[in-house]
């Protein structure tokens, strides 16, 4: 099931591994397991294994059990294999006010999926997840280490094509509105602006 | 030295003590389940809050430090109203089901829900339901039961040594589990189960089989080992239940080992209860009458040099004197503690206790271990020895086979032959031990089974002189594993040429009669031409070759008295009766001497004790540990290159009631299951 059967770092990885261990004092090379775990989890292509665990663990001379402690109370960290695009829908309350329903059943619809589950493809895997912490820009999903917001079910059924066909997608409002300024353009201090942009 | 106030009360605690410590000592109980004396704190369960003046909330009193000018208030309405929230919180995925649960009667959580708790409960959701963990055969699961308190988490973390326990997951998820669900590989396992607040972590091979309330409680002494843990045998009826540890900060503080824990199903399988003859081939049945008859038979034209007696690891020091006695009048001296062929010797006490105490470890700066596997032999002393290298500093080399002692060590190989260097300070041991302010050596049997064995005593000795022996400090230890054998050697029951010159001079025809008093770790086959007389409880190895079987008692069938390692005298109490025709071992020689016409002149325990104090003088001094007079010991001689094997192969094989016990056969299995586990995945 597990990709890396027998796992060890590459050379990109060792390095980052070093330099995370090289931020703590000596001895307390324990304190690094987090960004290690991250960089494992990003070798092995989304997911931590039992043996990754075990690798970490004793890379870091700590017991395996504490290792998987730390790998099962973040949800960032997977445990099974997740698709190219890993797709988290935020569901919570502001982001579920501003129509994350939509969202999910327009993703539930364009994949042809249910949550937590892959395509057949292995492209996309679909998750809940809490708070996103992009409230401003509700509704919000992250996929991969992006973040897309101000979404509709059209937008999110249109950058779900776009991913699936190769295409480069941008990151950020979907909208058209810029970061997370007023929608719609500036409400106040507007005169301010206007004199500036005038000279 | 903080003062504070404590419901009215003034009290004075030491620096570092915590609120909740103080509370104790001023008297007040405050509830708790996560806190936990031997466990560093962990703050979790919240059920310790009281009412801090000046503190804008209820305070944590076990992660609280005692200050100067503190007021604390435990009898407040506040203080009510937080541990009825807690317990309410506490009790809200907490399974309603005390009747079905072993915990039940001696269940913290159902003690302080009933004193601290509401009547009622305003959860009407559904509780979590959490999947139980395997967790080997010692130890059974309901992990919806758990409370996530991490004392067990905490336990094998700090105190057993194996860091396989943890809390997956979060929040609402959590599950506590041992590492992929293995067995907890440590001989300590069995007191997560004393710790377990609930009835999350409860006793596998005691399960539903009794109630607290049910048992008759025995205040005793294990026998397992020669550390001697004080325990609580809980007896229902005439059937042993369970062990408990019982509290001795000096011993065994309040844990004990797998092996004192669960070995009671030995005491009721395989158990003597009659006597047996052998007529032709066949060991016959036989009435106590017939079979005193049959040793006098066996006995008639032998004479007091063709006799000799083996006692076992597990004899208690009356029934090894009455033994020594009735050879007395059948005019041999030939009886032999030293099942193993240790070189110990008797004569200087000194020589073979452990001077410093169990407790000691804890002074001590430096220890140098020679053939000694404490982890095996005595789980309980390698914890003490575990919690001396974290807390207070203590550093330890060791000269024998390698192993994971669950703390560092200093490895010096396993050929005897240094110690040779090491007296003549060359050696980093010698450095170490010189440096040191409170060295200690201490040798196993391992090493003084060898054949130089009496070379090495003399070594250690020596290096015990020059180094570890000072006028307020004995560094000399010598670690026993078998409970009775310090008992033996301060009966004096050595002899030249130790227990392979019996088994020799039986095979040559030498000896006409042997008596073995529960000996079963020899090799009897050297006695089969050999008139051999058994004298124990099971039917082990010693029952093999003997002609005539005389039943006896366990360790909780009598009122025996065992020196431990320390040289610290003890007794057993008798929790029940013997099975069957089985009677206490000194009672029975007591009537052979009379059917042999030369009684022994004791009718009672008391004069029988009386008796051996004359022998003994520390005899009576019961639950006292010193060290002894300082002397010479060993014999000189060359010390053999070679390495010191482990005195103890399997620790779930080590006397006939182990061996015995389906438990421990099972331990055995599934930890021995482990070991070849991991070398297949790690290699």
């Amino acid at each position: 099931m597990s990709k890396a059967t027998t796992f060890a770092w590459t050379a990109d990885s060792k390095k980052l591994a070093k330099h995370h261990i090289s931020k703590y004092p000596e001895g307390r090379q324990q304190s690094a397991v987090m960004p290690l775990l991250d960089i494992a989890q990003r070798q092995n292509g989304g997911h931590l294994t039992i043996e990754i665990m075990e690798y970490i663990a004793a890379y870091l001379d700590m017991a395996p059990i504490k290792v998987q402690e730390v790998a099962t109370f973040y949800s960032m960290y997977r445990h099974k294999p997740v698709g190219k695009h890993h797709v988290q829908v935020c569901g919570t309350t502001p982001c579920w006010l501003r129509g994350s329903d939509d969202i999910m059943a327009a993703c539930k619809s364009r994949l042809g999926i249910e949550l937590g589950e892959t395509t057949k493809d292995g492209q996309f895997t679909l998750s809940e997840v809490e708070c996103a912490g992009a409230c401003v820009n509700a509704p919000a999903v992250a996929i991969n280490d992006d973040y897309f917001e101000d979404l509709t079910p059209e937008s999110m059924t249109k950058l779900l094509d776009d991913l699936a066909g190769g295409k480069k997608v941008t990151p950020g409002p979907q909208n058209g509105r810029q970061t997370s300024a007023p929608d719609g353009g500036a409400t106040t201090l507007k005169e301010f602006i206007g004199k500036e942009e005038g000279a | 030295m903080p003062t504070l106030t404590i419901d009215g009360t003034e009290v004075t605690v030491d620096p570092g003590t915590t609120v909740l410590q103080a509370c104790e000592e001023a008297g007040v109980e405050v509830p708790r389940f996560c806190y936990h004396e031997r466990l560093s704190i962990a703050g979790n369960c919240r059920m310790c809050l009281v009412e801090m003046e000046k503190a804008p909330k209820p305070i944590a009193s076990c992660a609280m430090p005692a200050g100067d000018g503190m007021v604390i208030h435990t009898n407040t309405e506040q203080v009510k109203k937080a541990r009825e929230g807690v317990m309410e919180f506490l009790l809200i995925n907490h399974p309603l089901d005390c009747p079905i649960c072993d915990q039940g009667g001696e269940c913290d959580l159902q003690d302080q829900a009933m004193a601290f708790g509401r009547g009622n409960n305003r959860y009407d959701e559904n509780k979590r339901a959490v999947k139980d963990k395997e967790m080997g055969p010692l130890i059974s699961t309901t992990m919806t039961r758990c409370i996530h308190c991490m004392r067990c988490v905490r336990f094998s973390e700090e105190v057993a040594g194996v860091p396989d326990m943890g809390a997956l997951y979060r929040g609402e998820n959590m599950q506590i589990t041992t590492y992929l669900e293995k067995t907890l590989d440590s001989e300590m396992s069995g007191n997560v189960v004393d710790l377990c607040p609930v009835g999350a972590l409860t006793s596998k091979p005691y399960a539903f089989t009794a109630r607290s309330w049910e048992l008759k409680h025995t205040q005793s002494v294990d026998v397992m080992d020669a550390v001697g843990s004080n325990i609580r045998v809980d007896t229902r009826g005439a059937a042993v239940m369970r062990f408990l540890p019982r509290l001795h900060e000096e011993i065994n503080e309040e844990w004990i080992s797998d092996k004192t824990r669960y070995a009671f199903d030995g005491l009721k399988v395989r158990r003597l209860d009659a006597a047996y003859v052998r007529k032709g081939k066949k060991l016959v049945e036989a009435n106590w009458g017939e079979a005193f008859a049959a040793v006098k038979t066996a006995l008639k034209g032998v004479k007091g040099n063709e006799i000799a007696a083996i006692t076992g690891d597990l004899a208690d020091m009356e029934s090894m004197a009455a033994l020594k006695d009735l050879m007395g009048t059948l005019g041999s001296d030939r009886i032999e503690c030293r099942q193993d062929g240790s070189h110990a010797e008797s004569g200087t006490r000194a020589g073979y206790i452990m001077n410093s105490g169990i407790a000691g470890v804890e002074d001590a700066d430096y220890l140098l271990m020679v053939g000694v596997n404490p982890r095996l032999e005595a789980p309980i002393l390698n914890t003490r020895i575990r919690k001396a290298v974290r807390h207070f500093g203590l550093k330890v080399g060791t000269i024998g086979a390698s192993a994971d002692l669950t703390y560092k060590v200093d490895e010096y190989g396993d050929d005897a032959s240094v110690l040779d260097a090491v007296l003549s300070g060359k050696h980093d041991a010698a450095k170490a031990l010189k440096a040191a302010k409170k060295p200690m050596i201490m040798v196993g049997q391992a090493a003084l089974a060898r054949v130089d064995g009496a070379a090495i005593l003399k070594a250690t000795r020596d290096i015990a002189d020059k180094y570890c022996v000072s006028k307020d400090w004995n560094g000399f230890s010598m670690l026993h594993n078998a409970a009775g054998r310090v008992g033996g050697l301060d009966l004096g029951l050595t002899t030249d040429g130790g227990v392979n010159g019996i088994l020799s001079d039986a095979r040559d025809g030498k000896l006409k009669l042997v008596f073995l008093l529960g000996a079963d770790e020899i090799d009897t086959s050297a006695l089969k031409d050999t008139m051999v007389v058994y004298i124990g409880t099971h039917g082990d190895e010693g029952v093999k070759n003997a002609d005539i079987i005389l039943p006896a008692a366990a360790y909780t069938e009598k009122l025996g008295t065992y020196a431990n390692t320390e040289g610290r005298f003890q007794r057993t109490e008798k929790a029940t009766f013997a099975p069957g025709a089985a009677r206490e071992d000194w009672t029975i020689f007591r009537a052979l001497s009379e059917v042999l016409g030369n009684t022994l002149p004791y009718d009672n325990l008391a004069a029988l004790r009386t008796r051996i104090a004359k022998d003994v003088p520390e005899f009576e001094q019961i639950d006292v540990q010193k060290a002894a007079e300082w002397g010479d010991f060993g014999t000189k001689g060359k010390i053999a290159q070679g390495a010191i094997a482990p005195a103890i192969e399997n620790f779930y094989h080590t006397n006939p009631i182990v061996r015995a016990s389906q438990i421990m056969a099972d331990c055995s299995e599934a930890r021995g299951g482990l070991v070849e586990e991991a070398t297949g995945t790690n290699g």
